[in-house]
């Protein structure tokens, strides 16, 4: 496939959980894509449709969910394919890391085997060769002793290096994509940091693309080209991750940076709330779905859901019908601000 | 907004809460675990002591061993935990009972710690009932903690935990043990679980009820920059033991141990206007059972040299003013953030 066509393409994607008495509409109108190469982070709050995309990308979706829409992955449409044809193809491209180690390991099987039985799986290749495969894999993830930890159970390991097998299991078909759904959120800060240091330094030197899933903004910040807010089932902004950081357009993610509490800001800052909850499958807003909690909402936010805009940066899009101005210095990350002032 | 309280050596006469040599151990299939290994600590009326660590650096089995909600079997504990003068360890189960009248604590995960079948109501009086409080005073009680927490009685009269957010089961938590009117709160990762945009909520109101009941509060989180936020004071705990303890401002601006230096080094930043260089050295945590000789974090510590293999550091008074056990503390005068900033 040629180089400078995208890994993985989403066109108005939308999925529809069947229910009673009407369908749900778990995500709606989701565009993005993923360039080879590079990292896309998904971050918004749970309940906003972040796994059900990778589920829906990965074709692991439960039966009840509905996918409409195109995804291309590698230059194909998946909807085109049969689907056993689409497991195949899906499994030989995409690698994917769980949230929790301790579910996606078979706690009666012997690790090792768990991650050469995707390779003998998709490629016909002898029982010993996989084997050597995961050995290389198990050293590449940095496990210590491989050839022994190979015959090692699950419950040998700890959370973070059972996460450092997940990844090996993933990388096993040597895949062109590879995406972790929270994949460090159950593990200590200095495990994460280990974690999401390894996954890095394995998309930049294995040249693959990755989407890092995260409800931590932190996490995304500056481990990611991209980054796509999702809230509600909605894209609401999408763009470069410096830009995005920098000059938020979009409320709802202005909201969430100065949400979070910051390690530069004094004992007892108060920290800004964002009122009401997120919206409910079950009876979405008919507008824009962050206009019930949203300061600056006004008549057509509730009535009409608003289409995506430019900024000055053709690549930062957001869907906003009054958008935050474009201001130039970095506004909202104070963080940096501060700490900039304090080392002069 | 600097914070003037900081610890003086000797006693101090505002002292709540004081806890001398804590250490509990667990037993488990002839193994001894020291999850909690000669820690002493101490709180003041109206602060909050913030406690951080990894997970199994003992941060829980602190705050359980407080409110002695430890499991019986298999555990061993000594030490002193004494509340306004009184000895815990001297009570008997219903002093105890009537000692967490003035302690109270929140847990995690708030919807696992509600009886799914009680009331809202039932569940916020529950600490009234035990405490013996007269059942005319109890619906006021229920309805004033409830207000506190942003909830009026009459809302959720009648209705069960499942029909709550886990943000609102937490609040509804947080009015189960203000219920009581205690002095001090402990809390266990209570904003863990929740959102961004509900964790702020939570903090700022802990924070109001923190400020308008001068409550004192331990608050357990592996997050740093929400203990930073919420703590006057800030312990750090590693393997069971206290390696730092000092102002907030003293941690997080001049750490002096290693280990607080690594742990802050860690917390994902939000700061996108460079990508990160992924690390690529990566240390084993050393075992429970068989902790190393001397240091038990000198497995990962760059400093580490054979005579911290060999004696225990202890803590004393850093350069900076916090107490923290290590041989070769950091000194450096420039603020930390500093550091990582370059």
């Amino acid at each position: 496939m040629s180089e400078d066509l995208p890994i993985l393409a989403c066109r108005d994607m939308s999925c529809q959980i069947s229910a009673r008495p009407k369908a749900l509409d778990v995500l709606q109108n989701i565009d993005f894509t993923v360039a080879r190469h590079t990292a896309l982070g998904i971050v918004g709050e749970s309940g906003a449709g972040k796994s059900m995309l990778v589920k829906s990308i990965m074709g692991i979706a439960p039966a009840s969910v509905r996918v409409n829409g195109q995804i291309m992955l590698d230059g194909q449409d998946l909807f085109a394919m049969k689907p056993r044809d689409r497991a195949r193809f899906i499994g030989r491209k995409v690698g994917i890391v769980f949230q929790n180690p301790m579910t996606s390991l078979n706690p009666y099987v012997p690790v090792g085997r768990q991650i050469a039985e995707a390779c003998r799986q998709h490629f016909d290749v002898p029982r010993d060769e996989a084997r050597q495969r995961a050995i290389e894999l198990l050293r590449t993830v940095g496990i210590a002793d491989p050839e022994d930890c190979y015959d090692y159970y699950p419950h040998h390991f700890s959370g973070g290096m059972k996460q450092r097998i997940m990844i090996a299991a993933s990388l096993i078909c040597h895949p062109d994509l590879l995406i972790a759904d929270e994949a460090t959120t159950a593990l200590d800060v200095t495990v994460q940091k280990e974690v999401l240091d390894l996954l890095q330094t394995i998309q930049e030197q294995r040249q693959m693309s990755m989407i890092l899933v995260s409800h931590n903004l932190g996490v995304v910040a500056g481990r990611t080209d991209e980054i796509l807010v999702l809230y509600g089932g909605h894209v609401v902004e999408y763009g470069p991750t410096s830009e995005v950081f920098r000059n938020p357009r979009h409320r709802y993610t202005e909201a969430l940076l100065s949400a979070m509490p910051h390690m530069d800001q004094p004992t007892h800052t108060r920290l800004r709330t964002i009122a009401g909850q997120p919206p409910s499958l079950a009876n979405k807003p008919a507008g824009c779905p962050f206009a019930p909690r949203c300061g600056a909402a006004e008549g057509p936010c509730h009535t009409t859901m608003p289409d995506m805009r430019t900024g000055t940066d053709s690549r930062h899009r957001f869907a906003c019908h009054f958008p935050l101005e474009q201001t130039v210095g970095p506004a909202v990350v104070s963080g940096a601000t501060d700490r900039g002032a304090r080392a002069q | 907004m600097t914070n003037t309280r900081l610890p003086v050596a000797g006693t101090s006469p505002s002292r709540l809460l004081e806890i001398e040599n804590l250490s509990v151990h667990f037993s488990r299939s002839g193994k001894l675990m020291r999850a909690v290994d000669g820690v002493s600590l101490h709180v003041a009326a109206g602060e909050t002591l913030g406690l951080v660590g990894e997970s199994g650096s003992g941060k829980t089995t602190i705050g359980r061993a407080l409110l002695r909600l430890l499991p019986e079997a298999n555990t061993q504990w000594q030490g002193s935990i004494r509340y306004q003068g009184t000895d815990l360890a001297s009570l008997s189960r219903a002093g105890m009972r009537g000692m967490r009248g003035r302690m109270q604590m929140i847990f995690q995960d708030p919807v696992s710690s509600f009886n799914p079948r009680r009331r809202i109501e039932d569940i916020v009086a529950e600490g009234l009932v035990i405490q013996g409080v007269p059942k005319a005073e109890r619906r006021t009680r229920v309805e004033a903690a409830l207000a506190d927490v942003g909830f009026a009685l009459a809302d959720v009269a009648g209705r069960k935990p499942h029909q709550f957010s886990g943000g609102q089961c937490q609040r509804i938590a947080i009015a189960r043990a203000l219920a009581v009117q205690p002095d001090l709160i402990v809390c266990d990762e209570p904003v863990a679980s929740l959102d961004v945009s509900v964790q702020a909520h939570v903090i700022n109101l802990l924070q109001d009820i923190r400020e308008a009941r001068r409550l004192a509060m331990i608050f357990i989180s592996h997050d740093l920059a929400v203990v930073k936020n919420v703590s006057d004071r800030v312990a750090v705990l590693y393997m069971g033991k206290v390696v730092e303890m000092g102002s907030g401002e003293q941690i997080y601006d001049r750490p002096a141990h290693p280990y607080t230096r690594k742990l802050l080094e860690a917390v994902p930043v939000v700061d996108a206007s460079r990508k990160l260089r992924p690390a690529a050295d990566q240390q084993a945590i050393p075992s429970r059972i068989r902790p190393p000789s001397g240091c038990a974090f000198r497995t990962r510590c760059p400093r580490a040299v054979a005579r911290c293999g060999e004696e225990e550091p202890i803590l004393t008074p850093a350069p900076r003013g916090q107490m923290v056990a290590c041989h070769f503390p950091h000194d450096e005068t420039a603020p930390f953030s500093t550091a990582r900033q370059a």
